[in-house]
This record gives structure tokens, C-alpha cells and sequence, in this order.
């Protein structure tokens, strides 16, 4: 599986991302810089990381999302490329209108820094497939921003469609019915506040994170 | 030509943010607030001929978030 790593001034979880793509995948992702305004030849899979990029000016993920990189990446996802965004890279694919709702500041206005329990909605999905439904992860969070927020019926048409792929199983930020991440209407594109390349070997604390990116892996090569 | 956008959070749209200040401000022992919302102001210098539509172009691609935020331009002529 080819992969590549958008790298936007700020980000700080690019490395993390490509060391977890790196031991599952067996082959190094390229880093991608957002000046780039096309995506390496024949790439499999596309992270956007976590981070603060460009200091988190105007919006969180605004500066981002309408950098040159996303228009290849914009392309990419509606070929059907699967792209994850983690914790800023969700916000990235919100302000690009890749998923619908935003994410504001958390609800409690403190930063929150901590490993969360959160259950798996559904595990039919590309990234997910790695997972029994219903069942119980923890992943660590580290935002500001990440009050997920959209109208009552983008929440009732993500539910009915089993886009909400994780839930937190307790208070976190206040998100509208507790939503930790959500897929797009192909299911091709996640984006999540926690961090699963934070938790891919057991000398990390926990390695629930490693069987997103190994379902994902055994999705793309079937 | 000078522009000021003010952009502010939907009604409805949950403003942390205002509720933390609203508190302060009863700490202070300001009585007879009942609410705040916190917005942002903008303010662009721009070229002489740029149009209304430019402006609002510039809100709905960059400056606002519509999902959760409105804009409200006001053009500062001789500014």
C-alpha cells in the first residue's frame, strides 16, 4: 500500500502517522508539503495529520483546507481514495466540506489531553473493519477544538447511514450526541479527534490503534 | 477603501466561549447580563474597485464558516 502524509506548516503528528503507516504497511508514506498541488503518482490512501496548522488562525483547519495540496486531495477522495483525518486533519476535512459539521471549542473551553473510552458504531467500514461493533477502544485525545457540531438533520442523516463510525463512551467536549468520528456519504473519507497512531504497540499504552490501520491495509489490498 | 466584516456564531450554535465571559462579567459583579456571544471583527483594506460580491465571495470561501457562523459586511467609504 502506497500512502502519503499531507505535511501543513504546523502539524505535529505527521511523524507519528507515518511511523504507524510505516510498521503496518511495511513501506515508508510520502510526505506530502501543502504547497504541492498534486499528490504523488498511485497512492492508496491519503493522512492528514494532527497538529496546530497555521497556528490554528482564523478557524481551526481553515488555512489548511484551502491550501494546494487539497484540491489534489479534494480530487483523490471523490475517486474514491480513502483519507483519514486525525484530531486537525478532521478539521481540515470539515473546513473543506469533505464531512459535513464543524468543530468548535471544546465545551468546558480546557484543552483536553487524555486517554477516552469510545465505542466503535459501525465496523463495516473501510477503517473500521479491524473492529467488532459495539466494541470498547481507547484512544488518547489532545484538542482545543473538537466540539463536533451540525444541524439536527446532518446528525439524524449521519446516525440513519451509520456514518458515525465512533462515539466517546464518556464526557470529552461536549460533541453533539457524543460523536468522536465520522465517515463521509461514500465511506471513503474519516475524520476523528482521537489518535490512533498514538496507540499502536503496547509500549505505548495501548494498541487499539493498530487495527484501523491494519483493516485498512487488508481492505485496500483485497 | 476600507471593509469591516463582522462574523458572528448562528443562533442556536453553542458559544462557549460567550458563556465563559458571561461569567466573568457576573464575577465582576456586573448584574443584568442576560447573554454574550463572542464574534470576530475583520478588517481589509482593499482596492477601490472591488465589489460587493467580491466581498461576500471572500466571506463564504475564507473569512466565515457557514456551517456555523454568519457574516455581516460594512463598507467604510472615504476610510
Amino acid at each position: 500500500m502506497k500512502s502519503a502524509v499531507i505535511v501543513f506548516p504546523g502539524s505535529n503528528c505527521d511523524r507519528d502517522l507515518a511511523v504507524a503507516l510505516e510498521q503496518v504497511t511495511g513501506r515508508k508514506p510520502e510526505m506530502v508539503w501543502h504547497k504541492e498541488a498534486e499528490l504523488p503518482l498511485g497512492i492508496d490512501f491519503i493522512g492528514i495529520p494532527g497538529g496546530f496548522s497555521y497556528g490554528d488562525y482564523l478557524r481551526s483547519g481553515a488555512m489548511a483546507a484551502r491550501s494546494p495540496v487539497m484540491g489534489a486531495v479534494k480530487d483523490a477522495a471523490s475517486r474514491g481514495v480513502p483519507v483519514i483525518g486525525i484530531c486537525n486533519g478532521f478539521q481540515v476535512l470539515t473546513e473543506t466540506g469533505l464531512l459535513p459539521g464543524a468543530l468548535m471549542r471544546n465545551a468546558g473551553l480546557s484543552f483536553v489531553c487524555r486517554g477516552v473510552r469510545l465505542k466503535v458504531e459501525n465496523s463495516q467500514s473501510l477503517f473500521t473493519s479491524g473492529y467488532h461493533s459495539g466494541e470498547e477502544i481507547v484512544f488518547p485525545v489532545a484538542h482545543h477544538d473538537g466540539n463536533y457540531q451540525a444541524d439536527e438533520g446532518t446528525l439524524d442523516r449521519l446516525e440513519g447511514e451509520g456514518r458515525v463510525a465512533f462515539r466517546y463512551l464518556e464526557e470529552c467536549n461536549g460533541s453533539a450526541r457524543d460523536i468522536a468520528g465520522i465517515l463521509n456519504d461514500a465511506g471513503n473519507v474519516l475524520g476523528l479527534m482521537p489518535h490512533p497512531e498514538r496507540v499502536i504497540e503496547p509500549a505505548h499504552g495501548g494498541d487499539d490503534g493498530r487495527r484501523l490501520f491494519e483493516g485498512l491495509l487488508e481492505t485496500i489490498a483485497a | 477603501m476600507k471593509a469591516r466584516v463582522f462574523i458572528t456564531l448562528k443562533s442556536g450554535v453553542l458559544d462557549p466561549q460567550g458563556k465563559a465571559i458571561h461569567h466573568a462579567l457576573e464575577g465582576l459583579g456586573f448584574s443584568g447580563v442576560n447573554d454574550v456571544r463572542a464574534g470576530k471583527l475583520i478588517e481589509l483594506d482593499l482596492a477601490e474597485t472591488t465589489s460587493d460580491s467580491e466581498i461576500e465571495d471572500m466571506c463564504r470561501k475564507l473569512l466565515a464558516n457557514t456551517v456555523i457562523e454568519n457574516f455581516r459586511i460594512e463598507r467604510l467609504e472615504n476610510a
